[in-house]
């Protein structure tokens, strides 16, 4: 009985894994960080955790997840309601459609797939934003925002390898 | 599964292919209503974000404790290197501050006798609450703040946050012991201000940039570069003459602002409270007398 707790537990812990690790980096994305020229600025760490798992594994971020995701992150974010979870879906589409040309590449090949993928994210939330509020957003904040997540993924994605190591290490 | 894995495969993986295909236009439907819920339920939207910030708030707050002791060293060992020009630059501004105090209370006792000569109706007290800042909102699209302290420690929507430097947005959303400030670089803010010297009135308007707008001064006024601008104080929710900041440049019509506050550390936030507030939250049910869209 016991045992089949403890696997039970850790049956549950790699099926939630990826979640909670995304769920993670999204609170950590929300510390006010007061950098010089960076305190307003803050990558969107959601978009790395879709993307990451969406190529290495995406049977651990199934669409509902991102979902979830998506409207956490609009909560905290303060972005127009809904908009983030119909961004993060499309990304995450996008994302499963195009694996095959991601899955076993160098590094560098997927690096630049997350680039294209959380530019047509940026642009799209933009978009979407300056439609709701129907003026001009300044779009500059977001251009950094893009070049602060795209030196941001390595990290992000060896923090990722770590906990699927994790996850996948008993087998 | 074990017996025949190739015949249920065949089967399986079409109807799982096509329960996937569902669940995901479903999933974006969802999201489309979501957004429409936004749009046209903001009150709905408001408690649950209210709802969830004050969950998370705790853990926020716990996380930030790091963050900000890292950053303490980092400033303190700026200080210590610093301290000798500093101080020396202290001492002189205080006796250049003595001179001013002097000046001040003159005046103070002269205005409150003038104003007892007149009979005029005190302004109402104001109250401070001191805030930790706990998160910063994405910041590309949003310039918002959150802030451990909420219902149960008296701050009320609408209310002025503010910095040691000046005026840095107002309450939007209070929960139980978290509430967000709206910054007033937000492209939803509109707050009521003055230009100091030459007494026009103004809005200010956000624009998601440092740099907010003045809109609507009125005809015939030339506002310069350098000029104040405090919060006038119409609506009631401000006290007047908060001061805000300077004005940067005026280029055909447009007027930027320069706020005083330093986005970049903003670590704590004094909430104002306005005793008038509370006559005029009575009249107008919700509070949002401050500008601006409720969001």
């Amino acid at each position: 009985m016991k045992a089949g707790f403890w696997q039970r537990l850790d049956l549950w812990a790699r099926r939630l894994g990826p979640f909670l690790s995304a769920l993670l980096l999204l609170l950590l994305g929300t510390i006010p960080l007061r950098l010089p020229y960076l305190g307003s600025i803050t990558p969107d760490f959601a978009i790395m955790a879709v993307f990451f798992w969406a190529v290495h594994r995406p049977s651990s971020m199934p669409a509902p997840a991102v979902f979830l995701l998506g409207v956490i992150s609009d909560v905290l974010g303060g972005t127009p309601f809904g908009v983030g979870v119909l961004v993060m879906l499309i990304a995450y589409w996008v994302t499963r459609s195009q694996r095959r040309l991601l899955i076993g590449q160098p590094f560098l090949v997927v690096w630049w797939g997350f680039g294209m993928v959380s530019a047509g994210a940026l642009i799209l939330t933009w978009l979407i934003v300056c439609l709701l509020a129907v003026q001009l957003v300044n779009p500059t904040p977001a251009v950094f925002a893009f070049f602060l997540g795209l030196a941001l993924y390595p990290i992000v994605t060896q923090l990722f390898t770590g906990a699927q190591r994790l996850v996948d290490g008993r087998t | 599964m074990a017996r025949n894995p190739r015949n249920v495969m065949r089967i399986a993986s079409p109807v799982r292919a096509w329960t996937q295909r569902f669940t995901y236009v479903l999933l974006v439907g969802g999201a489309f209503a979501l957004m429409m819920l936004g749009k046209t339920d903001a009150v709905l939207v408001e408690r649950l974000r209210t709802h969830v910030t004050d969950a998370l708030a705790p853990i926020m707050a716990a996380i930030s404790q790091p963050v900000d002791a890292v950053e303490r060293a980092v400033e303190n060992a700026k200080h210590l290197i610093e301290l000798r020009s500093q101080n020396a630059e202290l001492v002189a501004e205080r006796d250049a501050l003595l001179q001013w105090q002097a000046v001040a209370r003159k005046l103070e006792a002269e205005n409150s006798q003038l104003r007892a000569m007149l009979g005029m109706v005190p302004d109402p007290q104001t109250t401070f609450v001191t805030a930790h800042v706990v998160g910063n909102s994405a910041g590309v699209f949003v310039r918002e703040v959150l802030i451990a302290a909420g219902a149960r420690d008296g701050i009320l929507k609408g209310q002025a946050a503010l910095t040691g430097d000046g005026l840095a947005g107002r309450i939007t959303e209070v929960g139980d012991r978290s509430a967000r400030v709206l910054l007033l670089t937000d492209i939803n803010s509109r707050i009521p201000v003055l230009l100091e010297s030459a007494r026009h009135r103004a809005i200010l308007a956000g624009d998601n940039s440092n740099e907010p707008r003045l809109l609507y001064l009125p005809p015939g006024a030339e506002p310069m570069p350098g000029d104040r601008i405090v919060t006038s104080g119409d609506g009631g929710v401000f006290p007047a003459g908060l001061p805000i900041g300077v004005i940067g440049t005026v280029e055909e019509g447009v007027v930027t602002v320069l706020p005083f506050v330093d986005w970049d550390r903003v670590e704590y936030l004094r909430i104002v409270n306005y005793e008038l507030a509370g006559v005029i939250a009575a009249d107008k049910p919700d509070g949002d007398t401050g500008g601006g869209d409720a969001r």
